[in-house]
């Protein structure tokens, strides 16, 4: 039945009158003009969108949209010359007439402005309204209210006046154009239409006064009523009025209970404070659960979900700091006394800052001007001009507590000068000059205040500062450690603060270190390449793998920073010669830093074990005999093969173990020679702590005893050689017993047993289908990418056919032209034919006429 | 000689000269002031003469006003009654020598750009005397050449004294040409043999020089490439030797030969090692006479040794060299050091082409695996990253050496069957052992080798690694790949920091101060 009724709609369609071109929708539509499409399976779920269509209708819309455009296209095909309106908004039906009328008139007298003299002070433009002068107005103001005031029928309505006077709004034009227009169909008479708009006006007036005084009747009411509820509220409003004056009456303490109760009511539930073993409990949970985590990495086990754990410093500092809470407190340091004064204008300030707050200030307030010390609160009300960061509070969240300790009085007086609010500078040759010439408090102090004024949470940018500033730090840190002599305390202390930032943005830090080791590497690399080996660089890049590796964890398996510091510190070790006593200080150090690394993953490090072999070989006489090969560091033989070897007896017995000084890694040259042979022996017990503990560290890799027998034979070497102190000799000699100690355990390998490669099975393989009519079993790329393409070629394929319709258009309208052409033509032949024959008529009757005759 | 100040007047005054000895025979005696000025101390001057010299003597050649043939002496000349044009004739052929022996003196001169000028004008009389030959051809066709010329000028270059090599880098571009390099390597081959028989050990300076001329010759590869002459010829005539390859050939054997025959310092060596195989052996007639020098080579030990192995390599490959114990040898050769010299990614590319042999036998090859990764126990991690897969294939390819990895209900052994000491791989015990050391250097703290080294966990996969990316691999290239890695997030530590030394057993901090 659908079939039959669908084919009859598709029938009927192009017949459909021309009435149907209305191109607005119709309520309900001439059933001959619905096409519906059949379905031929009903499937649920599925979204039909084409099952009606009016073919009729929309075929009469595009045509009529041809025309509209195309066709007039066409007939102006060969005009060069175009007819443009450039009244404002003529076309634009958006705007309403009156909106456009004022718009023209502000162009008019913009541009009536513009033309005239700019030094032309005096204003002689004149304020209209609608078209008459304010002036006049004014004047006449009088009589015009007391015209609408009183009940006069003289009252003239804005149609009136216009029709008498005809004022000059847009408005008022159109109407009495329309009015016009009107007058010109049906003729009336000027003293019939006056009449009819003063009964209109009368009948409004009359409306309106009824209305005026039902206002106020209601007002009345409402102002009564008012009255009625007002004495319930009237302890509510002047609650503001009364903070401002701080002159509110003192409520008795029944009252103040009564509120006390009642807000209490509204308080949150909070959970219960947590003891002291509980914390302990939780600190011990948290810790217990990042093991876990670096423990996975460590293994390289590769979890899909890696949430990162949110990582809180001890001293949380990103908990929710807010400057304008410690505004106050510094006020109480000034003139000495506040170290007495300090707790109690704490509390205060406490106190006070809630109140700025101000949420429940409202009961507060009277405990706060019972306070005893309420004069603290004026003395820092008139100090707070002093500044709006202050250490006291902050300090107790910073974790560099102990600072606080010494030097107070320092601090003290540094507080003073120092201003109390930082930008966050843009360049590092700003922080330069903040931190250049300061003390190490001082300095500290001021990082720090750069970054309270720049919490992330207190606005936009600031986390961009912030993330610069470590950077710049980085940078400050490398040029402390390049001066000489190195500001090593300085750097101690603001490493803390690199912490503090690099966990609240790891990964611009992590940027950071990179940039910086990828710049050492760099200028190694174009070392190696021009003189074929690289000397060790200075202390600051040192510092920089030190730096990282407290600041990422060591032990991962894979880590963006770690790894790339690790491959740096073996290009140390493997590229760098060994020339003089200070590039043995620095291999040790970076031996102790690649150590410390891997000490908790316990990674082997071959490197490490060739330049420890390189140190004890310089450290003993050149001898031939060998169990060992250096590699390319060391040479068996040269200039520096002998750096480390002490010769001199009396020295030897001097000397005393002690930890080497950073500063020998920059540049310190020893005074004397004593001096340099003390160092030399230290380094050599630096080598052997290492070497002992890389003994105890690779005592369980399987070949522990060929990775270690170069050394064992250097050792040997060492014992047999005396003249060392006894503390070394006994080192050496616990080292090697170390040695015989692991045991050998020579197990075959053996292959994992790799799973049998299963069956091929040919059961059929099952595609879940999430969703009906897309395709399946491709990636979510793929489907976007057939998604455009097929969007493409539908678009296309539109396209082409709107063009040819447009070309059937065309042809038809130059068809019908031609058809019209013709047709004048034939008429005009026609006719020519008929008034030829008619004379040719006329001639023929006028002949026979004559004839006749 | 009256003579203006400065460089200009010089000029001027030369040029005057000039002029006059050009245009008639009775102003013949300038000459003698033109020379003279060639001694000058002044550089700008000498340089001026030079250019006189050469625009003289170079306009007198090619009017043919020296003599032609076998010169008599000087004294003998003017006493002799010939007529006055034949004794004009030779007496300027006299001068004409004495000019070039100025010339060539020059050549030692401390500033470079008389040096230039001076060979750039020896080179022009060199072209010009070929073209019109000094000496009487002897039957038609004669091919002519100024050796005597051209070897004083080769002997200029290979100075014992000063390193030449820029002016060799200037001479270069003359040896583009067929004629010049035919007898340049003719006269090279001459001047050294002087030079070695004259020493008993020969100069550095002069093996230096000797280096860079003779590496600067290359030959063409084709016989008809030969046809750029310098000397310009009307025809070419097919009797001449210097058209033929094969004779261009053997002066390039004779010339090589002669000089690797002496012994090199170690330096030269290897330089010549480096370009053997790409830019020596391919040109001599006959390659195996290298054999000498490459046995030897090989013989050294260390670096050059692994240089010499791809010249043997070629010699063995393509023209049949036997080479005894050539794999003991080899296995030799493998000691820590192998990793860190230069020249690791040509070693190992040649040990990879030795060993690619499915028939050598397996204990050969597990000597060499186990060898290996014993000394992989030393290695960068960048060296590392390319000997594991080395080792992994070298057990694909000989599926008896599986052992090594994989030795299900073996005996447990109370120290590694292995003998590192020993030279010969059948005698080290090597397939009784087990590669341990893979198994330690699973520890490693690069992750990516770690994962290398893992490989043997498994079964191992049928098809080899391509060890071609991993030959060239450099540590910074290890480096930037670890940065450039995934931006994936970055774990933190969780411990914080207390200042540079204040952790807790920080290894740093027993061992270093801050003060």
């Amino acid at each position: 039945m659908g079939k039959a009724r669908s084919a009859g709609a598709r029938r009927k369609a192009p017949g459909i009158p021309v009435g149907a071109r209305g191109g607005r929708a119709r309520p309900n539509p001439n059933p001959f003009e619905v096409k519906i499409n059949r379905q031929k399976f009903q499937v649920l779920g599925r979204k039909t969108r084409h099952d009606v269509g009016l073919p009729g209708v929309s075929r009469a819309r595009a045509i009529q949209k041809r025309t509209q455009t195309l066709l007039k296209e066409y007939k102006e095909r060969d005009k060069s010359n175009v007819f443009t309106d450039k009244r404002f908004g003529e076309y634009n039906s958006n705007i309403s007439p009156e909106e456009k009328m004022m718009k023209r008139f502000a162009l008019e007298q913009q541009r009536q402005h513009e033309k005239k003299s700019i030094y032309n002070l005096n204003e002689d433009e004149e304020l209209t309204h609608y078209g008459q002068s304010l002036a006049d107005i004014e004047k006449h103001n009088d009589i015009v209210d007391s015209d609408s005031d009183a009940d006069e029928p003289g009252t003239l309505s804005a149609e009136l006046t216009a029709a008498h006077f005809g004022g000059g709004g847009g408005l008022l034009h159109k109407k009495t154009s329309q009015q016009e227009g009107e007058e010109g169909e049906k003729p009336k008479s000027l003293k019939a239409l006056i009449e009819e708009l003063i009964a209109k006006s009368k009948q409004e007036k009359r409306e309106r006064q009824a209305q005026r005084e039902d206002a106020l009747e209601l007002t009345e009411k409402l102002d009564q009523d008012w009255k009625e509820i007002q004495t319930l509220l009237a302890h509510k409003t002047p609650k503001s009025e009364n903070r401002d004056k701080k002159e509110k009456p003192k409520p008795d303490a029944y009252d103040m209970m009564v509120r006390e109760l009642g807000f209490e009511m509204k308080a949150q539930p909070s959970n219960r404070m947590k003891t002291e073993e509980e914390l302990a409990k939780e600190e011990q949970e948290r810790l217990r659960s990042l093991e876990a985590e670096r423990l996975r990495r460590m293994l390289g086990k590769d979890d899909e979900n890696s949430r990162r754990p949110s990582h809180m410093s001890a001293d949380d500092l990103s908990d929710g700091f807010i400057l304008g809470e410690d505004d106050r407190r510094l006020l109480s340091y000034k003139d000495g006394k506040m170290n007495v004064e300090e707790e109690q204008s704490r509390e205060a300030s406490d106190g006070e800052s809630e109140e700025e707050e101000g949420e429940d200030s409202g009961e507060e307030d009277p405990e706060e001007s019972d306070d005893p010390d309420g004069h603290s609160d004026l003395e820092s009300d008139g100090e707070s001009e002093e500044g709006s960061g202050t250490p006291e509070k902050e300090r107790r969240h910073a974790p560099g507590k102990r600072l606080t300790s010494d030097g107070q009085k320092a601090r003290e007086a540094a507080r003073t000068e120092l201003p109390y609010t930082f930008v966050a500078p843009e360049s590092f040759e700003e922080l330069k000059s903040l931190l250049s010439g300061k003390s190490i408090e001082e300095q500290l102090l001021v990082v720090e205040r750069i970054q309270k004024c720049n919490h992330p949470s207190l606005a936009v940018g600031n986390k961009a500062k912030l993330e610069k500033l470590f950077g710049f730090l980085l940078e400050y840190v490398g040029d402390l450690a390049t001066n000489d002599p190195p500001d090593l305390r300085v750097i101690d202390k603001l490493v803390v603060q690199l912490y503090n930032l690099c966990q609240m943005f790891p990964e611009s830090a992590s940027d950071s270190i990179k940039f910086v080791l990828r710049d050492a590497m760099h200028e190694m690399e174009g070392m190696i390449e021009t003189k074929g080996r690289a000397a060790f660089p200075g202390l600051d890049v040192l510092i920089y793998l030190k730096i990282a590796g407290m600041l990422f964890p060591t032990s991962d398996f894979w880590h963006p920073v770690v790894t790339p510091a690790l491959v740096c510190m073996s290009q140390l070790l493997t590229k760098c010669p060994v020339r003089c006593l200070q590039d043995v200080v620095k291999g040790l150090f970076v031996c102790c830093v690649f150590l410390d690394y891997v000490s908790l993953s316990q990674r082997f490090i071959p490197e490490l074990i060739n330049f420890l072999l390189g140190i004890l070989y310089i450290a003993t006489p050149n001898k031939q005999n060998q169990g060992y090969t250096l590699v390319h560091p060391f040479r068996a033989f040269g200039k520096n093969s002998e750096l480390l070897l002490v010769s001199d007896e009396e020295d030897m017995a001097t000397w005393q173990r002690k930890s080497l000084s950073l500063h020998w890694a920059s540049g310190l040259k020893a005074q004397t020679k004593t001096e340099a042979n003390h160092t030399r022996l230290s380094c050599l017990a630096v080598c052997l702590a290492l070497v002992k503990r890389c003994v105890l560290m690779y005592g369980v890799l399987p070949s522990f005893h060929d990775i270690t027998r170069p050394l064992r034979a250097l050792l040997t070497e060492h014992l047999a050689d005396c003249s060392h102190p006894r503390e070394l000799q006994e080192l050496c000699q616990s080292i090697l017993t170390e040695m015989e100690n692991q045991k050998h355990h020579c197990q075959p390998l053996i292959c994992e047993k790799s799973k049998p490669v299963p069956l091929k099975l040919f059961t059929p393989r099952l595609v879940k289908v999430l969703e009906f009519g897309r395709k399946q079993g491709s990636s979510k790329e793929e489907q976007e990418r057939k998604r455009l393409i097929h969007k493409h070629k539908r678009e296309f394929k539109g396209a082409v056919r709107e063009i040819r319709k447009d070309n059937q258009f065309l042809a038809r309208m130059q068809l019908s032209e031609i058809m019209e052409r013709d047709a004048e033509r034939k008429r005009k032949v026609k006719q020519l034919f008929n008034s030829l024959a008619t004379q040719e008529g006329e001639w023929k009757a006028l002949k026979r006429k004559k004839f006749k005759k | 000689m009256e003579r203006d100040p400065g460089p200009g007047g010089a000029r001027r005054a030369l040029g005057r000269l000039l002029e006059a000895v050009l245009a008639s025979r009775g102003e013949a005696n300038a000459v003698f002031d033109i020379l003279a000025v060639l001694q000058s101390e002044d550089q700008e001057e000498i340089q001026e003469a030079v250019r006189a010299c050469s625009r003289l003597f170079g306009a007198l050649l090619e009017r043919g006003e020296l003599f032609v043939g076998q010169l008599p002496p000087e004294e003998t000349v003017m006493a002799g009654s010939q007529g006055a044009t034949r004794k004009y004739k030779m007496w300027m052929r006299h001068r004409y020598h004495s000019c070039c022996n100025c010339l060539g003196e020059l050549l030692a001169h401390p500033s470079f750009q008389v040096k230039e000028l001076a060979l750039g004008t020896l080179m022009k009389f060199v072209q010009l005397e070929g073209a019109h030959p000094l000496e009487k051809p002897k039957w038609e066709g004669n091919y002519l050449f100024p050796r005597p010329l051209f070897k004083m000028v080769v002997e200029g270059l290979l100075s014992l004294e000063e390193d030449r090599s820029l002016l060799l880098s200037q001479f270069r571009e003359y040896l583009e040409h067929d004629d010049i390099r035919y007898h340049t390597m003719q006269a090279a081959s001459d001047v050294v043999a002087r030079v070695a028989n004259g020493h008993p050990e020969v100069p550095l300076i002069f093996c230096n020089n000797a280096f860079t001329l003779l590496s600067a010759v290359s030959l063409p590869r084709q016989e008809s490439d030969i046809s750029s002459f310098y000397v310009r010829r009307t025809e070419l005539l097919d009797k001449w030797k210097v058209t033929h390859l094969k004779e261009h050939r053997r002066a390039f054997q004779l010339m090589w030969l002669g000089f690797l025959k002496h012994k090199l310092p170690l330096s030269i060596c290897k330089k010549v090692l480096v370009i053997m195989h790409d830019s020596i052996l391919p040109h001599l007639a006959q390659p195996s006479l290298m054999i000498d020098f490459l046995t030897r080579a090989y013989d050294i030990g260390g670096a050059i040794s692994l240089l010499a192995l791809n010249g043997l390599f070629i010699l063995i490959h393509k023209h049949n060299l036997e080479y005894p114990d050539f794999y003991r040898k080899l296995y030799g050769l493998l000691d820590p050091s192998v990793f860190h010299v230069k020249y690791r990614a040509r070693f190992f590319h040649l040990a990879d082409l030795f060993l690619s042999s499915s028939h050598l036998p397996a204990y050969l090859v597990a000597a060499f695996a186990k060898r290996l990764s014993r000394l992989a126990l030393t290695a960068p991690p960048e060296a590392l990253l390319m000997v594991l897969p080395f080792i992994c294939n070298l057990l694909r390819r000989h599926p008896a050496c599986r052992v090594l990895v994989h030795r299900p209900g073996g005996p447990e052994l109370d120290a590694d069957p292995y003998d590192p000491g020993e030279e010969d791989p059948a005698k080290s015990r090597a397939l009784e052992s087990s590669l341990w050391e893979l198994q330690a250097l699973q520890r490693h703290y690069h992750p990516e080798v770690s994962k290398a080294a893992s490989v043997i966990n498994q079964v191992l996969s049928v098809p080899e690694v391509s060890l071609a990316p991993l030959l060239e691999l450099t540590a910074f290239e290890v480096f930037e790949r670890d940065l450039k890695k995934g931006p994936e997030s970055v774990p933190l530590e969780f411990i914080p920091a207390r200042g540079l030394l204040g952790r807790r057993d920080d290894l740093c901090a027993q061992h270093f101060t801050l003060s």
